[in-house]
């Protein structure tokens, strides 16, 4: 029973791993005012820039590169619609996921022709497990050695990074004058304009962290987690970013256990697979697998908690006297 | 009383701003001695926020140019303008509600890339300010939890951590409390005695009088007049305020009031942040009588009107009406006001009068879309609606006489005949109107006030609301003063006159009397 | 005021003109990028959309769905909603439709199905939009996120019931049993060829009529109602529908039950006129394109059958061109789509602005 926990939770980690990458993302684009639903196609375009990048250099680090490039190019998109040209933020965000799911088959096809997949990576082109220290030796120590060895070691590097980012966040968001900024321009614009800091600059700079943080969420999925890009394989991880975001309240901490939540409900979910449960019977995969969602919108609804958002959030700022 | 070889604090030369046709601010020039507390006068809408907005680098002036103790400065944004030692306190706060008192201030002057170093200095300098200042504050409190005084208080800090000597508060008072006002000019006498000079925007001259040393006076874009504080009184700003404007005359014969058809009990509201912005309002309108609510705009007439029609819930009392009782309780929507009868032309017609998108037929009936005359059994019927509009046009002269013009493309008198027609042709037995003749050139303003007249002859009971103070003088029978969301005063309009009113408005006129011993 | 000056043209036809054209330059623009030729390519479109009678038949069954989605979307906008839900309610309205098809074939004849699974394609499509329109409406919840949420739910659930409750039985495949014939809606095709006209074999079918049906019924709805004035106010300005005393909660969920119900007619298309099946993902992301669609169609009946015609060649023609041209994959038309929402949505102010700027300008001078 216990092996069957850890191995659930080692899985958790796995699958949390894109969606913590992703959450924080929309976390500094949301906390600066920018709504971001186009988390899904920067994902999504950085998976196949990733595994492309790295299946033509020969490097994870590489694809890592192109990968974050693309993403961020997309959320400069983004940032132009809604920052510089006061383009409505869903509208743009549909705009990016449409025309990555298009973009990303097109080239894929053109370039590798292989029904829109990326060559399998192998080697040096993919982030592959670490093993921790002492992890092997720690391996027959009874519980400890299951929780580290199993548990805590053997992850690729991103999956650590991805847990580290969390704390990172923290600090950028509270402790910093950058997080200070961003903070207030998703509250209020104005009192930030009349401080004499410019709007425009802050939200383009929360959207460049929030690309970066997409394209490592894509750039796991196609070169660590999986060893190539396939078609939507980002398979709306966006909107399970999107909806741990909100189900964290906008704030790394809780943002981070909602992602490991919405993972360990994945996991389960694989688990659960065919299981009979004396008494209830087989619990259907997808009664799992929507609990996110429905999660989340019952929060929305204010039936669990209160979900408050940034209070600027989606409007563009206009100049005006108070 | 200035020393003439030290510079001014602040000095503007022929600043001017002009918004599209719109003049705002015409060859302003003001110099404020240095250390002083230097009052702007005006109504609204005279360009005094305007003023401020380009001393602080909102916008830029069209010509002239700032002087700030004696050395010209370029400010073009507020950064330029917190450089050259200028500080705002706004109307509306500019603060982060949520944030703390702490990270408010530092926001914009953080002192480096990292929160912590700043964040140590600023407890400091703000123990520091709070001492020399009496600017007592929770500095770890979170804004959102402070009373609006308090909250004044941490954008006056703001101002002077970021080493203002030059504070301009606009309108400061309009938010506060009366004890939570004197609070506050305590401490600009404070600053002043410190050396900071004070620029104070109101429209209040109470406190005109009581706090400052000069007082420069705005009417229309214009300075029409400095004054040091002491060499003048109410009686002369009032009038330099409003100015001595053309005499509107409207040709009406003695009001023959008759049945009560409204009657207000203790009306009371409250905004979303539970303020109360209707204080206890009560009122009679009679048949065949004009009632004028006069008042400077933001003293609560537009929630009067809001409760009145419908809009908004009540927060307390009643409103009696054809028969009906309408509380908080048993709220009636502004649809079921219109089936008592009531007609409400808005004051702002673009916000509310009208779906400037819609055409003109379409905008002829908003409010009435659900009559019978305009619909068939399932589909409105249009030919009936466009030929009523046609109707229409041509009794009250809009032009161009186009049912099918998209309501944004008439000009602002054109679009208050529009809203006005449909209110008025619906014959009903109440009429509130707010602002008839806002943006209203003067031939069409004239055409207005007698269709209102008209209708009180006819013995309908009319609702005006105006911050025109010949506006309500010309049209009204009875006039009701409304200062800070309550009634503070009613006359006959025979005994009106302007100096009276404009001390009402400035709820200046109480003490006055008490000065004066009968 | 200062529109007066703009002529009415340049709103309707040049800026969406503009944006469209931006879409295909840079469309053009991609398809030069991996070694193509884009002329060559739009010839082959074009050939592909409108060259043949089937062709055209194609075309206009993807129009078919287009209109649908496109339709859905539009009524939500006309009241300043923004249902991205449309994939979901599409969804669920398939299952009502194909509930009606499977409960009903084998008993009753086709004049009965036809109403009840319309019937069924628009009440199921409804409901799915009921819960966010609710929550959005009385406890201010935002429609976007609670749509979004609900097109997974959708899609969870339609795998559930499928697999587990519908799936033909022995069969691996996750589809329902096929319907009887008494349950297809018509192909356009058979109904003409008894009066010797030959359109060519396509999966057209009478689902074309009903959307242009729908195109009508939304045109009347929305220009010639007292409801669709109260949808229209309230969109356009919703202080004005305070004062005009309309109940704006009630218009927020009506118009939320009608775009789900118009978004769940693509079910009678897809599962009633072609499929003749209940099975999954045949919505196909129509419910995205809807948006497109009503962006391109400026939200009117006759701008979206335009717009979804276009969008339609472009999923027939782009077949074509994958065939033609095999480096070209039909997700090109994807790119397009997604281009067409950034240029004539989320960057709407970039041409407009300055366009009107220069109309004015000039009548000022």
């Amino acid at each position: 029973m216990f092996e069957t926990l850890i191995l659930m939770l080692d899985a958790t980690m796995r699958v949390s791993t894109p969606l913590i990458f992703a959450a924080l993302a929309g976390l500094y684009s949301e906390r600066a005012g920018i709504v971001d639903i186009g988390l899904e196609g920067k994902i999504l375009g950085s998976a196949f820039a990733a595994a492309a990048g790295a299946a033509v250099f020969g490097s994870a680090w590489i694809g890592l590169f192109f990968g974050i490039m693309a993403s961020v190019s997309l959320a400069m998109v983004h940032g132009f619609a809604c920052i510089t040209h006061r383009g409505d933020h869903i509208v743009s965000g549909v705009a990016i996921n449409t025309i990555v799911a298009g973009l990303t088959v097109t080239l894929s096809m053109n370039w590798f022709g292989m029904g829109g997949q990326t060559p399998t990576l192998s080697g040096d082109s993919r982030f592959l497990s670490v093993t921790l220290p002492f992890a092997d030796a720690l391996a027959n120590v009874p519980v400890i050695g299951l929780i580290y060895s199993e548990l805590l070691s053997g992850h690729n590097i991103l999956v650590y990074l991805a847990f580290a980012m969390v704390p990172v966040t923290y600090w950028v968001i509270y402790k910093t004058r950058f997080g200070l900024r961003l903070r207030a321009v998703g509250e209020n614009p104005h009192a930030v304009d009349t401080a004499g800091i410019s709007v425009a600059f802050i939200r383009y700079r929360a959207l460049i962290v929030c690309g970066i943080l997409c394209g490592l969420a894509g750039a796991y999925l196609s070169t660590a987690h999986n060893a190539g890009f396939l078609k939507d394989m980002s398979a709306g991880k966006g909107y399970m970013a999107l909806a741990a975001l909100i189900f964290g309240k906008w704030r790394p901490v809780p943002v981070l256990l909602a992602c490991l939540l919405f993972g360990f409900l994945d996991a389960v979910a694989i688990r659960m697979q065919g299981v009979v449960i004396p008494g209830i019977g087989e619990v259907p995969v997808q009664a799992i697998e929507v609990l996110p969602y429905v999660l989340t919108v019952l929060l929305l609804a204010g039936f669990i908690g209160k979900a408050i958002g940034p209070k600027a959030i989606g409007r563009p700022y206009v100049k005006e006297r108070a | 009383m200035t020393n003439k070889t030290t510079p001014y604090a602040i000095e503007l030369q022929d600043i001017s701003k002009r918004f599209g046709a719109v003049q705002a601010n015409k060859d302003i020039c003001l110099q404020v001695p240095a250390g002083s507390i230097h009052g702007i006068i005006g109504e609204n809408g005279a360009g005094k926020s305007t003023l401020m907005s380009i001393i602080y680098g909102f916008y830029e002036a069209d010509t002239g140019h700032i002087e700030v103790d004696g050395k010209r400065v370029d400010i073009r944004s507020s950064q330029d303008a917190i450089n050259a030692g200028i500080g705002m306190v706004h109307q509306h706060f500019m603060l982060v509600e949520n944030f703390s008192v702490l990270e408010n201030v530092i926001l914009g002057a953080e002192g480096g890339a990292l929160l912590k170093g700043g964040v140590d200095a600023a407890r400091i300098e703000l123990q520091r300010l709070a001492k020399e200042y009496s600017l007592d504050i929770d500095v770890d409190a979170i804004v959102e939890e402070l009373p609006v005084g308090l909250q004044q208080r941490v954008e006056i800090l703001k101002a002077l951590y970021r080493g203002a000597r030059i504070l301009i508060l606009d309108e400061p008072t309009g938010v506060l409390t009366p004890q939570e006002a004197d609070h506050l000019f305590r401490i600009l006498k404070a600053l002043k005695d410190q050396g900071v000079t004070v620029l104070l925007i109101t429209h209040k001259l109470r406190e005109i009088m009581a706090s400052t040393d000069n007082v420069s006076v705005m009417r229309q874009g214009q300075m029409v007049a400095h004054r040091e504080t002491a060499k003048t009184d109410k009686e002369e700003l009032a009038e330099l305020m409003v100015g001595k404007k053309v005499r509107l005359t409207v040709d009406k014969g003695e009001a023959k009031p008759s049945d009560v058809f409204l009657s207000a009990r203790n009306l009371s509201q409250f905004d979303s942040q539970g303020v109360k912005r209707l204080k206890n309002v009560s009122l009679e309108l009679r048949a065949g009588e004009i009632l004028g609510i006069a008042g400077v705009s933001g003293n609560g007439q537009s929630e009067l009107l809001n409760v009145l029609s419908g809009i908004e819930p009540m927060g307390e009392g009643e409103i009696h009406i054809a028969g009906q009782v309408i509380t908080a309780n048993a709220p009636k929507n502004a649809a079921q006001m219109r089936e008592l009868k009531m007609a409400h032309v808005p004051e702002d017609r673009h916000k509310m009068g009208l779906v400037t998108g819609f055409e003109a037929y379409e905008a002829a009936v908003l409010g009435y879309h659900n009559s019978d005359t305009y619909n068939g059994k399932v589909l409105m019927d249009r030919k009936v609606m466009v030929d009523e509009c046609n109707e229409r046009m041509a009794a009250w002269d809009v032009r161009p006489p186009n049912p099918h013009l998209k309501t944004a493309n008439f000009s602002g008198g054109n679009q208050q005949k529009i809203v006005i027609a449909r209110e008025v042709e619906q014959n009903p037995d109440i009429l509130l109107i707010g602002q008839p003749t806002r943006g209203v050139d003067i031939g069409a303003i004239e055409n207005i006030h007698e269709q209102i007249v008209k209708l009180r002859d006819s013995g309908k009971a009319v609702l005006l609301v105006s911050v025109e103070l010949d506006e309500i003088m010309a049209l009204s029978d009875r006039i009701i003063v409304m200062f800070d969301g309550a009634v503070v005063g009613e006359l006959d309009a025979k005994d009106a006159d302007e100096r009276t009113l404009g001390l009402m408005m400035a709820n200046a006129y109480s003490e006055e009397k008490e000065e004066v011993p009968a | 005021m200062s529109q007066a000056k703009v002529p009415a043209w340049v709103n309707i036809a040049l800026i969406p003109f503009l944006n469209i054209m931006l879409a295909f330059v840079v469309s053009g623009l991609i398809i030069l990028a991996i070694g193509e030729d884009p002329i060559e390519a739009a010839g082959y479109l074009i050939y592909g959309a409108f060259g043949y009678d089937e062709g055209v038949g194609y075309t206009l069954y993807y129009a078919t769905n287009l209109i649908f989605t496109g339709l859905a979307v539009s009524v939500a906008f006309k009241g300043g909603l923004f249902n991205i839900g449309g994939e979901g309610q599409a969804y669920i309205g398939g299952l009502g439709v194909g509930l009606v098809c499977l409960a009903l074939d084998h008993t009753m004849p086709f004049y009965i199905i036809a109403p009840l699974a319309i019937l069924g394609a628009a009440a199921f499509g409804a409901a799915w939009a009921y819960v966010p329109a609710y929550l959005q409406a009385r406890r201010g919840s935002h429609i976007v996120i609670t749509t979004i949420m609900f097109n997974f739910i959708a899609s969870s659930l339609m795998v559930y019931l499928i697999v587990n409750w519908l799936k033909e039985d022995g069969r691996m495949a996750p589809n329902s049993r096929t319907f009887e014939e008494n349950a297809w809606m018509p192909y356009l095709h058979e109904l003409f060829s008894p009066l010797g006209i030959d359109i060519g074999d396509s999966p057209l079918n009478v689902a074309f009529i009903i959307a242009l049906v729908c195109c009508v019924f939304v045109w009347g709805l929305i220009w010639h109602t007292r409801w669709g004035y109260q949808l229209r106010t309230l969109g356009t300005n919703p202080t004005a529908a305070k004062y005009a005393g309309i109940d704006t909660a009630k218009v927020t969920i009506w118009a939320m039950l009608i775009s789900g119900g118009l978004a769940g007619f693509v079910g009678i298309n897809e599962i009633m006129g072609v499929n003749h099946s209940l099975l999954l993902n045949f919505t196909a992301g129509y419910g995205f394109a809807g948006i497109a669609v009503a962006l391109m169609g400026r939200n009117h009946p006759i701008g979206i059958i335009l717009a979804a015609i276009l969008f339609g060649a472009l999923y027939q023609g782009g077949s074509e061109l994958a065939f033609e041209i095999p480096t070209i994959t039909p997700e090109i038309v994807i790119v397009i789509q997604g281009l067409v929402i950034l240029f004539s949505g989320a960057l709407e102010h970039m041409f407009k602005d300055r366009i009107e700027g220069f109309f004015i300008r000039r009548a000022v001078a």
